[in-house]
């Protein structure tokens, strides 16, 4: 009887993950549309945590965006400021956001907008910085803070007016298109970056700024492969926020890790994490660095697993194999593998390589537990250390103890209920 | 002849389940095999085991 109530929970949730339509709506800056936002609050992705507990890279991003945001002057006055009771730290994922590597967002960050046309809800994510040293990768040097303050004072204002004369984008539909590209929409967005210039171009063309200001622009994002992965994060956030909450269900609606903790949410056991290590990713690192130099696991972007791409979707991408390791053979297996895992095949996600199966979707926690199969995520790899950036590229997996966990929660919250 | 022996006589079609060394093992003698990668629901733990099993 239990099995059948879980079941049509499931079903539904299922029903609202296929039927979402994520849309890029317009830009905006995160104090004045994210809930809940202030100019002393810092979003940061993963599950909760205190300073005292993040990992370098945490730590420097939220160095640097102090800096940013004029709140300290140097790395010294930001480290004060930062062990502090002044700021509030909260997950990306309270708020509607969701943020790549370290996650973090302050208030003066430029943010995408989008909104879930099904089910209405919003979702939020900042614009990518492109690689190397980086903000999301923990570095805060003077070029870090310099790139941040050119994406809000020319990027975001241009590619707002080029969205405003283009209208709302169907981030779906260019997903789609992105899959069958070569895409998994996770670690390599090389197509969907392209699919959105294409769109983009004759709009931003007739922007009052300058040809100098829109070359820049143009020539930024056509240096930035990931630059579409600021969009496929929110698209997957807003597709799955709709999912949350659904009584008896036992589908995974959050994977997020902050740098020391790997967190998951289950759709029938509402807002709980259920947290363990975050792994070390196996990858390939870039010249100069050993995985001594590694951080665990971290980032919000294994949003796009959970929505079933990334990771799941690695059959779509043989060339990916390149930035984080394996062969193409490796690829197919892997989402071969979340088939067993997972509670549908994807209706619009389609693999070309696979007959155009559907990508696997809805990881499902008793999946998880009774197969032992673990969901396969792709990553970035960060320095361990604050200050440094990214080292490397790779996969890696989440601890079972949280699948074990949720399932043990599950089982307690529906004896409560005297439904077993 | 035993029937045991008969099956000897003829060429074996092997399926490996559970424990991959005896696939290692009959692949060095080129022997051909198909491998199952199967394992225990929730690696034989039990309590997890409980657990499911309350779901069903």
């Amino acid at each position: 009887m239990v099995q059948e109530k879980i079941e049509a929970a499931n079903k539904k949730v299922m029903e609202i993950i296929l039927n979402g339509q994520p849309t890029l709506l317009d830009i905006g800056v995160a104090e004045e549309v994210i809930p809940q936002m202030t100019k002393k609050t810092i979003l940061h992705a993963g599950p909760p945590i205190k300073w005292e507990d993040m990992s370098g890279p945490l730590r420097g991003a939220i160095i640097g965006a102090l800096i940013y945001e004029g709140l300290a002057n140097n790395e010294k006055e930001a480290v004060e400021l930062a062990s502090s009771r002044d700021i509030t730290y909260d997950p990306c994922h309270h708020h509607n956001a969701v943020g790549p590597m370290a996650g973090v967002v302050s208030s003066s960050m430029p943010v995408w907008i989008l909104q879930n046309k099904t089910y209405g809800n919003y979702s939020y994510c900042t614009l990518n910085e492109g690689l190397g040293k980086v903000l999301r990768y923990g570095a805060y040097s003077d070029e870090v803070i310099k790139r941040l303050k050119w994406m809000e004072n020319l990027l975001a204002p241009l590619l707002k007016e080029a969205l405003k004369l283009h209208g709302p984008i169907n981030l779906k539909i260019m997903i789609v298109q992105a899959l069958q590209m070569g895409d998994e929409g996770h670690n390599r967005n090389r197509a969907g970056t392209s699919l959105l210039i294409r769109e983009l171009v004759p709009f931003l063309i007739q922007t009052r700024f300058d040809n100098k200001d829109k070359v820049e622009v143009l020539q930024f994002i056509n240096n930035n492969d990931h630059f579409f992965l600021n969009l496929t994060m929110p698209a997957c956030k807003s597709t799955m926020d709709a999912a949350k909450n659904v009584e008896f269900s036992t589908i995974i609606t959050t994977m997020a890790r902050n740098g020391t903790e790997f967190g998951i949410r289950v759709s029938g056991l509402g807002d709980r994490w259920f947290t363990g290590p975050a792994g070390i990713v196996d990858g390939l690192l870039f010249p100069g660095y050993t995985a001594k130099d590694a951080n665990p696991d971290i980032g919000d972007s294994v949003i796009a697993e959970t929505a079933g791409i990334g990771g799941f979707a690695m059959a779509a991408a043989p060339a990916i194999v390149q930035f984080v390791g394996g062969t193409a053979k490796d690829a197919v297996n892997f989402t071969l593998k979340m088939y067993e895992i997972t509670a549908a095949e994807n209706n619009v996600y389609k693999i070309p390589a696979l007959d155009f199966r559907g990508t696997p979707t809805g990881i499902d926690i008793r999946k998880v537990v009774e197969t032992g199969i673990l969901p396969s995520i792709n990553t970035g790899i960060a320095h361990k250390d604050p200050g440094i950036g990214q080292v490397g590229a790779g996969l890696v997996k989440p601890p079972m103890s949280c699948f074990e966990d949720a399932l043990q929660a599950f089982v307690e919250d529906l004896e409560t209920k005297n439904l077993i | 002849m035993t029937r045991i022996n008969e099956l000897f006589q003829q060429e074996l079609k092997i399926i490996n389940m559970g424990l991959e060394s005896f696939n290692e093992n009959l692949k060095k003698q080129n022997i051909k095999t198909v491998r199952v990668d199967w394992k225990p629901p929730a690696k034989g733990n039990e309590k997890i085991i409980s657990l499911l099993d309350k779901l069903k």
